[in-house]
């Protein structure tokens, strides 16, 4: 019996805080490992729901390597009452997950192809599982090119890293940020003013994009404008999903439970529910 | 073709124009290079000119007496630099400095726009050309201040 209620995807299972990592002034990720030393295969781009005993349960992105499957890591803004108090958890707390859950980004159907991932804010963080496939599997994708947008450099997720895949020579990355004061001597400007210039060939490009749904909106026009194909680009839906597997309906966009067939969605399939009001 | 017409018709800014029209703009553009740090104009000056980036960078400021120098936009090779030459008081809005060394052709607005008075085939095909271009930048922007990052909820 009690192996039947941890296969519950209702019923969380209780895992430990190993540590909590300050990314941003408003923004932080949990790295947390099971309780009961299980394995977490998951797919890039998938979200778990997390637990704040006495709180509540919010969906949140997996952020890390999906190679690594001990260690778990989730990226998130603080927003909102679970997010606050996830933000208080410290190493040994307990936080339940249940998960994963969703569907991934189209990492193997986009072999081959050049990939375009564009992020805006707090959307790089569903967007790094993507980068650890491409970069683990470089020799199987074309260009890869990130373009990241943020609010000022000091919203700058996963700095260092970002540093490093810079200095590779196969990896095109592109940071902005709406404003700068100081030393900054990048880009500024919305991210959507990136993809003009960006070195890719848009008829051999996928594009992933994840971010704020405006953003994202404004993103895919642009893509769009410069002649990817609608059918090439991908993104992450982020609704109000309760339940993680397409039976409350909280998260219903049209004929879709956005946490059971998504998160991340082909564009072609679901242009024609951007930007309606949620029910 | 004079060699500053040459560079003027390889820029994607004016794409498509006719030759006489780009001979007759070449002869008010001139080729500058400007040091990283250079400042370009300041806000407040008389707009009198405006550039096409050719290589670097440079960045659009606003200076607040608490905050010092904001940079609200970068430009790269194939912008534009400057349209207060097109709107009266014909008066910079912003500060223009060079993040990078840069290069870029220089257009002296006052000469252009006494030859789109007198020239409406002129003027309005540069008019075409600084709304696409004003457009975009209005999009940018609102998008900007919407905060567009932040979490909708």
């Amino acid at each position: 019996m009690a192996s039947n209620a941890v296969a519950d995807p209702l019923v969380s299972r209780p895992w430990r805080v190993k540590r909590r990592i300050r990314e941003a002034h408003d923004t932080f990720t949990l790295e947390i490992e099971s309780r009961a030393g299980e394995s977490f295969p998951f797919t890039a781009g998938q979200f778990n729901m997390l637990h704040v005993h006495g709180v509540g349960e919010v969906p949140i992105s997996i952020s890390s390597n999906p190679a690594e499957t001990a260690l778990i890591r989730h990226t998130t803004r603080e927003v909102g009452p679970v997010t606050k108090a996830m933000r208080k958890l410290d190493a040994g707390d307990t936080i339940g997950v249940r998960g994963p859950m969703g569907v991934g980004w189209p990492i193997e159907a986009i072999e081959g192809r050049d990939v375009v991932l564009v992020a805006g804010g707090i959307g790089l963080a569903p967007l790094r599982p993507a980068l650890y496939r491409l970069i683990a599997e470089r020799e199987k994708y074309g260009k890869i090119v990130l373009l990241y947008g943020t609010r000022s450099p000091q919203d700058i997720l996963f700095k260092h890293e970002l540093e490093h895949w810079r200095a590779q020579f196969d990896l095109e990355i592109h940071v902005t940020v709406d404003r700068a004061i100081g030393t900054w001597r990048g880009h500024v400007g919305v991210v959507t003013t990136l993809i003009a210039r960006a070195p890719f060939d848009p008829l051999e490009t996928v594009a992933l994009v994840c971010g704020p749904e405006i953003m994202m909106r404004y993103t895919l026009m642009e893509l769009g404008r410069r002649g990817v194909r609608e059918s090439d680009m991908y993104l992450s839906m982020e609704r109000n999903m309760k339940c993680g597997i397409g039976t409350c309906g909280h998260c219903q966009m049209g004929p879709f439970f956005v946490c059971r067939d998504g998160p991340v969605f082909n564009y072609a399939q679901i242009k024609w529910l951007l930007g309606k009001a949620e029910v | 073709m004079n060699p500053i017409a040459t560079i003027i018709s390889r820029q994607q800014f004016f794409a498509g124009m006719d030759d006489a029209l780009i001979e007759r703009i070449a002869g008010c553009a001139a080729e500058k290079q400007f040091d990283q740090d250079e400042v370009i104009f300041r806000e407040g000056e008389s707009a009198d000119r405006f550039f096409v980036i050719l290589e670097g960078q440079i960045a659009v400021k606003i200076h607040g007496v608490q905050r010092g120098d904001i940079m609200i936009q970068t430009l790269d090779a194939g912008d534009v630099l400057g349209w207060s030459w097109l709107v009266p008081p014909y008066q910079k809005q912003f500060s223009a400095q060079a993040t990078l060394p840069s290069r870029a052709l220089v257009f002296d607005g006052a000469i252009l726009r006494r030859m789109c008075e007198g020239d409406h085939d002129l003027g309005y095909d540069m008019l075409k050309r600084f709304i696409r271009v004003i457009a975009a930048r209005l999009q940018a922007t609102r998008l900007q201040l919407i905060d567009v990052y932040a979490s909708e909820k």
